[in-house]
């Protein structure tokens, strides 16, 4: 009851006080709302301009590189993507080809997730529905450490360390194994090669591993407990619980994960640079040197001049594209299985 | 493609521009061939006269396109450019000093100088046609060698490369086949081989691939400790690279009638010429716009005539003679500096 009265009386107190400095509080709210006014819309407008040049950056990078590689686009056309020749020094003109580039980059990336998706997504399942607490952290923290690890680490490990352990031990192996299975033995024929596409992919997938793994391992950990308890309370095994209910209930999650690390395939330049031989020729070997589109500009770019030079340009507006279409393929498979879901 | 020069002149600004603050540097760019020799002048040039050399060594091509947007004092390139192109961009072309190209192998059992090749079976190698160590061809010209079985692993540039110019110009002479099916160029197109960017990539590449052949400028394999090879001349003479063979090949240079002073140094006749010499070249404006730093650019060149050979031949690369640096010093008189 002492409450109920006091709070009345208190109330007034205030409602007396604001009462006698009206007039001056009210013009001061006029202003301090009018300045609020202007904070906000300028706060708004720096969020758009900021926005706004992010569109202006990506505008200004896709009209340079077209403008750069112009001169290689009037010469060779659609000839472009399907020529394997590299010659910078043919008479007249050189004659230039994506294909190999566009092969090296498509393959190396493709090999990559090859060996990375199943790897990441096994860590990440063990990690959250397997792992013994005490090892969760730092297993975590480790793959975490990994995705710190400069490239030209990963580039330099492959080279004096992967390369000569895969030429002389490993790929003879594979190659022996496979000789006279049809597909398999042109697939991983000799000679081995220490700096070969599939030296690249390796390389390249252990440089994505970390991302597939921290992006997955944070999207299992949002499946509700009670969902998988009552999976298990059905006397589902833990691989029909992943199975059935973890990746099912994050797949949107997992294909972001998978997404990010082939864009980071894709243009990754120093560590691939090093290890995958910088031969424009395509190979039917994986065992072979190989290029990529980024690869290429950054070991020919400083010394190319004229066509040559537009045309390595030309190949970062396909690295670009191919981007581009990697990133919005992705977007519309999530939402087409967002809706799928829905339903 | 204005915007290409308008980029690359800004980034070459920023990078000149660090080097700029400090002192009255001169700066150049271009070649890595000379590259180890430039630093050692520019080191002992500094300590005497406290003028400091930025040079960066970004390879021949690069060097072209750096003082054509004249964001450098002077260029540096392998491979001379021919005197229309010199018209053409108003510049002035010297050479600075010569060393030599050598094919190395990376072999167990074989030492230095023990392999000994000739520019057909190394063209051949180079154009995939010779595919095992134990070849015929590579048998025939070394009978004492037991060599395998194994796969030649092929390394060659990934870049444009003075460097691959002169080795192959010399292929060229040496191989009908390889004239036809490749060519001589700063870049060209391989038939076969991984490909390593720099002098420094190709000898550590090759250091580090059993069964392999590259080709370096002699003081990085000198430095690397790479097995060089001994090479079959134009006189069909066996020779191995030393200051005494590179010597012979410049020997015959014509430089006196030469202009622009365009010579290339392969495949040279006499019987003690090492095949693949070369000069590097420096390049600079005839009407410099800052007048002083081309100044300063050529008492550089001056004292490193006058005082470098030692240390050219401490780094195996060969001075140019006497004769031939007052052909240069009296090519200076059309810069016009004043």
């Amino acid at each position: 009851m002492g409450r109920a009265t006091a709070l009345p009386s208190s109330f007034g107190g205030c409602v007396s006080d604001i009462t006698s400095h009206q007039i001056q509080s009210q013009s001061e709210r006029a202003a301090a709302l009018a300045s609020f006014k202007l904070a906000d819309s300028l706060f708004a407008w720096l969020t758009r301009l900021a926005a706004l040049c992010v569109l202006a950056l990506l505008g200004a990078i896709i009209i340079s590189l077209i403008i750069g590689a112009w001169p290689a686009i009037k010469t060779y056309g659609f000839d472009f993507l399907t020529t394997q020749r590299w010659a910078p020094n043919a008479k007249p003109v050189p004659i230039l080809g994506g294909l190999g580039p566009l092969y090296g980059t498509l393959v190396s990336s493709i090999i990559a997730l090859l060996i990375a998706v199943p790897v990441g997504l096994g860590i990440a399942i063990f990690l959250t529905e397997l792992c013994p607490q005490v090892l969760r952290r730092s297993v975590g923290i480790a793959i975490e450490l990994l995705a710190g690890i400069p490239s030209i680490i990963y580039g330099m490990w492959g080279f004096f360390v992967l390369g000569p352990i895969l030429a002389d031990t490993i790929e003879p192996a594979i190659a022996d194994f496979v000789e006279d299975i049809p597909i398999l033995g042109t697939i991983f024929a000799g000679p081995a090669s220490n700096l070969s596409l599939f030296n690249a992919s390796l390389v390249l997938a252990i440089m994505i591993l970390p991302f597939i793994t921290a992006i997955s391992r944070d999207v299992f950990n949002t499946v509700p407990t009670v969902l998988k308890e009552a999976a298990y309370g059905l006397g589902c095994t833990t691989w029909e619980v992943v199975r059935r209910v973890v990746i099912p209930y994050t797949r949107v999650g997992v294909i972001g994960a998978i997404m990010l690390a082939l864009g980071r395939a894709l243009g990754e330049t120093m560590a691939v640079t090093f290890v995958i031989g910088n031969s424009f020729r395509i190979s039917s070997s994986v065992f072979a040197p190989g290029t990529t589109i980024s690869a290429a500009i950054a070991s020919e770019f400083a010394e190319a001049r004229d066509l040559h030079q537009s045309a390595l340009i030309l190949l970062g507006l396909l690295l670009f594209v191919l981007t581009f279409f990697v990133l919005s393929g992705a977007r519309l498979m999530l939402r087409h299985l967002a809706r799928q879901q829905g339903v | 493609m204005t915007f290409m020069p308008t980029v690359r002149a800004a980034l070459v600004a920023t990078l000149a521009l660090t080097g700029a603050v400090q002192a009255a540097e001169i700066t150049g760019a271009g070649a890595t061939f000379p590259f180890p020799l430039y630093s050692k002048w520019a080191d002992a040039y500094k300590k005497e006269t406290g003028n400091g050399l930025n040079y960066q060594s970004i390879g021949s091509g690069a060097g072209i396109k750096q003082i054509q947007a004249k964001t450098v004092t002077f260029g540096a390139s392998d491979m001379p450019l021919k005197e229309e192109a010199l018209k053409k961009d108003g510049l002035v072309q010297f050479p600075m000093v010569m060393g030599a190209i050598v094919p190395v192998v990376n072999l167990e059992g074989v030492k230095p100088g023990e392999l000994v090749l000739d520019g057909e079976t190394l063209a051949n190698i180079y154009l995939g046609k010779v595919k095992k160590w134990n070849d015929a061809s590579i048998k025939k010209l070394n009978p004492s060698l037991t060599l395998p079985s194994t796969n030649i692993a092929v390394v060659r540039r990934s870049d444009g490369s003075g460097t691959t110019f002169n080795f192959t110009d010399y292929l060229t002479k040496a191989s009908p086949a390889w004239a036809k099916e490749v060519g001589a160029d700063t870049a060209v197109e391989w038939p076969v081989g991984v490909g390593a960017k720099g002098n420094d990539g190709v000898a550590g590449n090759v250091g580090q691939t059993k069964n392999s052949i590259g080709y370096v400028e002699y003081a990085y394999a000198k430095q690397n400790k790479l097995t060089y090879t001994a090479l079959v001349n134009k006189a069909g003479k066996t020779v191995q690279p030393t200051v005494a063979s590179f010597q012979a090949a410049a020997a015959n240079a014509d430089w006196a009638n030469a202009p622009g002073f365009y010579q290339i140094l392969t495949d040279q006749p006499g019987e003690a010429s090492w095949p693949i010499t070369a000069a590097t070249f420096i390049l600079m404006y005839a009407a410099p716009t800052d007048k002083t730093a081309s100044t300063e650019a050529l008492k550089f060149f001056d004292w490193a005539f006058e005082k470098g050979d030692a240390m050219a031949v401490e780094l195996d690369y060969i001075p140019m003679p006497a004769t031939v640096s007052d052909l240069v010093r009296k090519s200076w008189a059309s810069i016009k500096n004043k």
